[in-house]
């Protein structure tokens, strides 16, 4: 069997007590300002066989969750924060009295960051432990093994990481944002603010930076005014020499460079820009790949000046993210940075929660039917709500890089940004 | 070395031992397995096919290929590209702005489908190519090779570095074969339905038949002169040479054997995973394909086989139980076979439990007649690698 709740048994009770407190804390306003719940978490719990009708494992007191994420690879850097903020999640919903009286008890299975072992493990949660949802994968591979098999055996996958768009599932919810909600307030942004005209696109090789550098000089070219695209290149996955690159951005002078250089490249991109000569706080730099965990590994001082474009930073100043901040902190350790995926794997055990409860149901179809309209206040990232396409309304903010590897947010959206996953006129 | 008495490729304990395989994999596992541990028993063989290709290639001519991967995916992705035309009928595929045409495609802006993937509109020209097509690579790089008469580790390097290239190339024209996502969301094959239950039981049995046609192919191959011209030449090239053997010419066969075996390997992957990516064709998963052969038994045919289902079983116990751990746990296992147990299960089956059981299960009667075989990098022991001598 796997490793059930292994990591709760890492805390000392006092320490549980304490998450438990400052969990509970949120839950009080939650439960009188949403109006969600007809009846008090706490409250007798419904009977099984009406809750659950398609034989999911739930049981009169628990519920099984799987967790899907890489722990071992070359990806585990990125999605070890998302598992740490899904078993956070799970714990604070723990501490309030579970979901509809169950307890959520979790599965996790490392996905070892391989695709097929994505698949197969992704199979082994649905047929095998009947999990009721699964919050996992990471790399847009990763979702496109798994969808088929979510489809196949009816499950409910809560996808986290901002992607490139182009997909819409019945059995997913996608709780980072589709590209043009990640993409296009930036451009507006950076157009204005910086009056960027001439824009130099670099990214890593694969589907979504190709498929958001579509997106990027579509709008560049359509939408502002006397804007051009004057280079765009794609590098392999791990790729460490971007000299060549850094020479033609010298040559042309672009207004703005934008940048979807993804994992470890990163790092060997911005080090070999400082040592080029080339200061961010003087070029104009927009990246939509960066967050606190990639500074991380690049290091504060190399990345200092630049933007980038997300929809969360650790440093949002709300009532919500201090506590998410600090709830984090306790559980994971005072070093641990939060970006912006990580955020939105918190959202996933939330957002099914409350529409399980909205539901009155575990069974998939009648989460996939509820999950329109369900309504989260005390996001991190502030108010998010799922749109009818299974992704969410959320809005876009721009954060500046900082030496001690936070961003300081420096403009965000008026209002939130409707998720359209099959963009017309950028296709 | 040649016995006049044998008349019949197969010897009375080869033929029990594939008897035994057949019954575990026919019977036993169908009936003690649910459908879904069955599922992953038929993706494990599809491993097995490219552990027996190391066993002909390897094991018997001393041809280290550390790029068995790259026949492995070229086999699984000729089937994924029939099987990705058929999901993407015009039907299916309308939302996209060409409709007909594969989505990653569509998402790389091309509007037509290009040449190369033509002929993989028919289901005849497909099941050729999956053979043909990693044959012929094996042989334009084996003739290159082999005639120039590079071998033992720059020969393993050079795959090695194949193995490289290919995953680049397949990352890199993301537009004509899906890029690092691979060929995804594969549904129908000739309109039968590959995702359900029954049909995957179905695609085990297949599975299970070609790996035991294959099995009987290599041991054909084996017991043939023509496998006694390769155990010799792994021994003594030279010697074979003088003799007046083309050596290069029983290489490239060996090579393109090895790489079929694993082609349809590949295909049935594809059919029962339903994906292909190119995380099967670069150099980790052709090195793990080397390690099943090892844990095996890299002298024994039916070792390699069952040295590919312990391998996988224990890859995926080790990673349920403990998700975060068990990549030390694999790697232990590898170090133990290959210090305490240099040839594998078959070398445990040899030396320690077939002398009590008898001439009948390969037991002492037959080891006094072996020669003593030397296969390069293994202690020089005949006794622990009598499968390898006739």
């Amino acid at each position: 069997m796997s490793s059930q709740n292994d990591q709760s048994n890492k805390f000392s009770t006092t320490r549980r007590k304490l998450l438990m407190g400052i969990a509970a804390l949120p839950a009080v306003p939650l439960l009188a300002s949403s109006g969600l719940f007809s009846t008090p978490a706490m409250a007798q719990a419904p009977a099984t066989s009406a809750v659950n009708t398609t034989g999911l494992a739930v049981t009169d007191t628990e519920v099984t969750v799987g967790i899907l994420h890489s722990v071992t690879g070359t990806m585990a850097i990125s999605e070890t924060g998302s598992v740490q903020a899904e078993k956070l999640a799970i714990e604070q919903i723990n501490a309030m009295g579970g979901v509809l009286g169950r307890k959520i008890k979790f599965i996790q299975e490392d996905g070892a960051s391989d695709w097929p072992t994505f698949a197969e493990k992704a199979k082994k949660l649905l047929v095998n432990d009947k999990v009721a949802a699964i919050m996992g994968c990471w790399t847009s591979a990763s979702r496109k093994a798994v969808l088929p098999v979510v489809e196949q055996y009816n499950g409910m996958l809560y996808y986290p990481t901002f992607y490139e768009g182009l997909e819409q599932s019945k059995n997913v919810i996608y709780t980072g944002q589709e590209a043009t909600q990640q993409i296009l307030a930036g451009l507006d942004w950076v157009a204005k603010t910086k009056n960027g005209k001439t824009f130099y696109l670099i990214g890593s090789d694969y589907i979504w930076p190709r498929t958001s550098m579509k997106i990027a000089r579509k709008h560049i070219e359509g939408h502002l005014k006397d804007s051009s695209v004057v280079g765009e290149e794609y590098f392999p996955l791990g790729h460490t020499q971007f000299n060549s690159v850094i020479n033609k951005i010298k040559l042309k002078k672009p207004d703005v460079i934008y940048a979807a250089v993804v994992g470890g490249s990163n790092v060997a991109f911005y080090k070999q820009l400082k040592a080029a000569g080339i200061d961010l706080n003087k070029q104009t730099l927009l990246t939509i790949s960066v967050t606190e965990d990639e500074i991380d590994g690049i290091g504060g001082e190399n990345i200092a000046g630049a933007y980038s474009s997300m929809k969360y930073f650790q440093s949002l100043d709300n009532p919500n993210n201090k506590e998410f901040v600090a709830a984090f902190k306790k559980m994971w350790g005072e070093k641990t940075v939060i970006g912006d995926v990580t955020q939105a794997a918190y959202l996933g055990p939330w957002l099914w929660k409350m529409t399980v409860e909205k539901a009155g149901s575990f069974d998939i179809d009648k989460i996939a039917a509820a999950s329109a309209g369900i309504e989260f206040n005390k996001a991190p990232e502030g108010y998010v709500k799922i749109h009818e396409n299974h992704h969410l309304w959320s809005k876009a903010r721009i954060g500046l890089a900082l030496p001690d590897g936070q961003f300081k947010v420096v403009y965000e959206t008026p209002d939130l940004i409707e998720p359209d996953p099959f963009p017309k006129g950028y296709q | 070395m040649l016995k006049s008495d044998r008349t019949f490729f197969l010897r009375p304990q080869d033929m029990i031992g594939i008897a035994v395989l057949a019954f575990l994999l026919i019977v036993v596992l169908p009936l003690t397995l649910d459908n879904f541990r069955l599922q992953f028993v038929g993706k494990y063989l599809t491993y097995a096919f490219v552990a027996l290709g190391l066993v002909l290639c390897w094991g018997y001519a001393g041809i280290l290929s550390l790029g068995q991967g790259v026949f492995f995916g070229l086999g699984g992705y000729c089937m994924a590209m029939f099987l990705k035309l058929e999901a993407s009928s015009v039907e299916a595929t309308k939302i996209q702005t060409t409709p007909g045409i594969p989505d990653f495609m569509d998402w790389n802006q091309i509007t037509a489908l290009p040449y190369m993937w033509q002929p993989f509109n028919s289901l005849t020209l497909t099941l050729i190519a999956v053979i043909m097509v990693p044959a012929l690579f094996a042989f334009i790089v084996g003739f290159a090779m082999f005639k120039r008469r590079v071998g033992g580790v720059y020969f393993a390097i050079i795959t090695q570095a194949l193995a490289a290239i290919m995953t680049i190339l397949i990352i890199g024209q993301q537009g004509y074969t899906g890029g690092i996502n691979g060929i995804t969301d594969l549904r129908t094959l000739n309109g039968w339905d590959i995702r359900t239950d029954s049909a995957k039981t179905i695609l085990y049995f297949v599975c299970v038949g070609l790996l035991i046609a294959c099995i009987l192919i290599a041991y054909f191959v084996k017991s043939s002169k023509l496998g006694r011209i390769l155990v010799a030449m792994r021994d003594k090239e030279d010697r074979v040479r003088f003799s007046g053997y083309d050596v290069a010419n029983f290489k490239v066969f060996v090579f393109c054997l090895a790489a079929s075996l694993s082609a349809i390997g590949g295909a049935m992957f594809t059919l029962q995973v339903g994906f292909m990516s190119p995380s099967f064709v670069g150099i980790v998963p052709s090195i793990e394909m080397v390690i099943y052969a090892a844990v095996g038994g890299r002298l024994s045919i039916l070792g390699a086989i069952y040295g590919t289902l312990l391998v996988n079983w224990a890859k995926t116990s080790f990673s349920e139980s403990f998700p975060e751990l068990w990549l030390f746990g694999l790697g232990g296992l590898f170090i133990a076979v290959v210090l305490i147990f240099p040839n594998g299960i078959a070398g445990l089956w040899q030396s320690y439990i077939a002398p009590h059981l008898g001439p009948l299960f390969g037991g002492a009667a037959k080891r006094r007649a072996s020669p003593p075989a030397t296969p390069p990098a293994a202690p020089p022991s005949g006794t622990a690698a009598p499968a390898a001598a006739e």
